[in-house]
């Protein structure tokens, strides 16, 4: 069984605190460079399809994969680019899929929605809201039955919370006292709706209610989403159940990269105020520095070498091949 | 010594118990499949020999176990889900539909899906309209899905123990009226391959191609037949998908008049799409356009004499062949 973390350099439990936070920061800023770049190749027509950006939650993802071993599994949802990178998925091959490429994770067929990648754990990411729900949780089934101490996590956004499917996974999962931990990313819009016309009562009570282990978190600051994290998949991988966990966090972009005139349903003063105040790369930054852990330097550093790295992906997607047209009747069936 | 004949349940039951010896992965999940053995009582016994963390009692909750079994396939399990009634497989569609059908092809071919959804069909058991339905050509019209439509104890036993040892989603069909029917079923392990149509009776004039429930009734048919002089050939295909087209279209070549027997409704179903293949397949061949026959397009009703001519009958199939043979 391995030990490894999400990241394949270092291990989480030789990790020094400096180390881990400095890690951490690394991929918040992959994940919001990643994101500015699909931006950028959206924008420029380069790719098809939608974009659904992840900029804003990405102490979410780091948080919770900071807590996971690689062999642990997720499931994602459609904004889930920061889900696959924090989970170790590689920027160009996630790219190339993006652009429908051959040297994609998918072969191209399953594009931004759909990345999947059984090295790092990821069962896929889904566009049905909701639709992962059965997934992780029989995932979590697998890991007991067989006898290993694998958790699963399930990423899913508010939304999820109106789909019933995501109360009968969390039944079973109780009723089975299965490992899997659900992670609700509350970013407050439904699409284009305040979750609050949408959802009725208590989020966390409708865990409770199931008898879950139910905590509720400050989804722009990594090191809490993590504390918490780290101690609910100690939890369910010791045998003690599932859990449920509430981020409470903000989608600086729109639903997707065409929504642009948003305020219909928010206003610019309140993305403003998340930017500026609330941002989990600010917030992580501002702690290094408290610390003495990074100089801004340090920090700027790290940006730069996101950076191109982030462009060179972009360049091997846009150089990569298509698939070839056979490929379409592949991997119908097994 | 003769050989052994058993019920279409007792192979259903046997096909499971030997493959969950075969493979410790493999594991049931369904509503009363436990200590009940299901309403049906086709899995009685297993709990008792494999224990409750292979069979696996659920909440009603189709879609949740489903969902979970899905996961439980792409993580190394083999599950076997049990959906009591065909009619509740509605509530399963998107994790059949959108996940379990996708997997594979959605993540480039790294995830597979090796699982099976046993369920039922048929009416005349007076059940009424949401106990009833026969509903697998809603499968057998999404890719990444297999659909096997099992006719007899032999068949349903080999084909069942093929599903599940096949590495994508499998949809299992049981007519629910067929439990109780018997058949020669060898003791010896054996598998019968997808995608492989039987001739269950051979004929000359006219070819009855049946599924599941039908194969029965035009077996009937062609007792009835033979008294008139009219030679029918029942094809079974027994697998939706993957079709066996080759012996539909052979069969009907050879006999130039079809008919095709299905349970499902017959608007946009799986009789649309045999004679559609057969017509593309055979068509200079045939001396008459090929009939269908299925359900009526009516919910099934429960009155007894109501639900009694909603679904095709030896009566009804010995009628539309001889019109079809110019002798009626």
């Amino acid at each position: 069984m391995t030990t490894a973390t999400s990241n394949p350099e270092t291990s989480s439990a030789a990790a020094t605190e400096k180390e881990k936070w400095l890690r951490a920061y690394r991929q918040m800023v992959s994940i919001r460079l990643f994101e500015e770049q699909v931006n950028e190749v959206y924008t420029r027509a380069l790719m098809p399809g939608l974009a659904h950006l992840y900029s804003g939650e990405e102490a979410v993802a780091v948080g919770i994969c900071e807590a996971l071993r690689i062999d642990d599994y997720i499931t994602s949802t459609h904004r889930g680019h920061g889900h696959c990178l924090a989970k170790g998925a590689s920027p160009d091959r996630m790219f190339a899929e993006l652009l429908g490429k051959e040297a994609g994770y998918c072969r191209g067929k399953g594009g931004s929605m759909h990345i999947a990648d059984p090295a790092t754990g990821n069962l896929g990411a889904n566009a049905i809201v909701g639709g992962s729900v059965g997934i992780a949780t029989g995932a979590a089934f697998s890991a007991r039955a067989l006898g290993t101490d694998r958790v699963a996590v399930c990423f899913f956004g508010e939304g999820a919370l109106g789909q019933g499917s995501l109360y009968e996974a969390m039944n079973l999962a109780q009723l089975w006292k299965l490992p899997v931990i659900y992670v609700c990313e509350n970013n407050l819009y439904n699409e284009y709706t305040h979750y609050t016309e949408t959802t009725a009562g208590s989020i966390l009570g409708r865990a409770t209610a199931f008898g879950l282990e139910a905590a509720s978190v400050d989804g722009q600051d990594v090191r809490a989403v993590n504390e918490v994290a780290t101690r609910l998949v100690k939890r369910a991988r010791s045998g003690a159940g599932p859990a449920f966990l509430q981020c409470d966090t903000y989608r600086y972009s729109g639903h997707h990269v065409g929504d642009i005139n948003r305020e219909y349903y928010r206003s610019k003063q309140e993305e403003q105020h998340w930017r500026t105040d609330r941002d989990p790369i600010k917030v992580l930054s501002k702690w290094l520095l408290e610390q003495g852990y990074a100089d801004a330097a340090a920090l700027d550093g790290i940006t730069s070498e996101v950076r191109a790295l982030m462009e060179a992906a972009v360049k091997f997607a846009i150089a990569a091949p298509y698939p070839g047209v056979d490929e379409v009747e592949k991997h119908v069936y097994a | 010594m003769p050989e052994r004949e058993i019920t279409f349940a007792q192979a259903v039951r046997e096909a499971l118990a030997e493959e969950m010896r075969r493979d410790s992965h493999v594991c049931i999940f369904g509503e009363d499949v436990a200590e009940a053995g299901t309403p049906f009582k086709v899995l009685s016994g297993l709990v008792e020999e494999f224990g409750a963390k292979r069979v696996v009692d659920t909440p009603i909750s189709e879609a949740g176990f489903t969902g979970v079994a899905v996961g439980a396939a792409m993580t190394g399990m083999r599950p076997v889900v049990d959906i009591m009634f065909g009619d509740f497989i509605t509530l399963t569609m998107d994790q059949m539909v959108n996940q379990a059908a996708k997997v594979h092809y959605m993540s480039g071919g790294h995830w597979r899906v090796p699982m099976v959804m046993r369920t039922t069909l048929g009416a005349t058991r007076r059940s009424a309209a949401q106990h009833s339905q026969s509903l697998h050509a809603w499968f057998s019209h999404v890719p990444g899905l297999k659909v096997v439509l099992p006719s007899t104890p032999y068949d349903a036993k080999g084909l069942l123990k093929t599903a599940i040892r096949d590495e994508n989603p499998v949809i299992f069909f049981e007519d629910k009226m067929m439990y109780k029917l018997k058949g020669p079923v060898p003791e010896e392990d054996y598998t019968i391959p997808l995608g492989v149509a039987d001739v269950k009776r051979a004929g000359d004039d006219i070819t009855l191609v049946a599924t599941s429930s039908m194969v029965q009734v035009a077996l009937g048919a062609a007792i009835l037949l033979e008294k008139e002089g009219i030679s029918a050939e029942v094809v079974d295909p027994r697998t939706t998908w993957p079709l066996d087209e080759k012996t539909l279209i052979d069969s009907a070549k050879k006999t130039s008049r079809v008919i095709v027997l299905d349970e499902g409704y017959g608007r946009y179903g799986v009789t649309a799409e045999l004679a559609a293949v057969i017509a593309e397949g055979a068509f200079y061949d045939l001396d008459a356009p090929v009939k269908r026959m299925g359900a009526m397009h009516v919910p099934i009703p429960f009155s007894p004499p109501l639900e009694d001519v909603t679904v095709p009958t030896e009566q009804t199939v010995f009628d539309a062949a001889r019109q079809l043979c110019g002798k009626a």
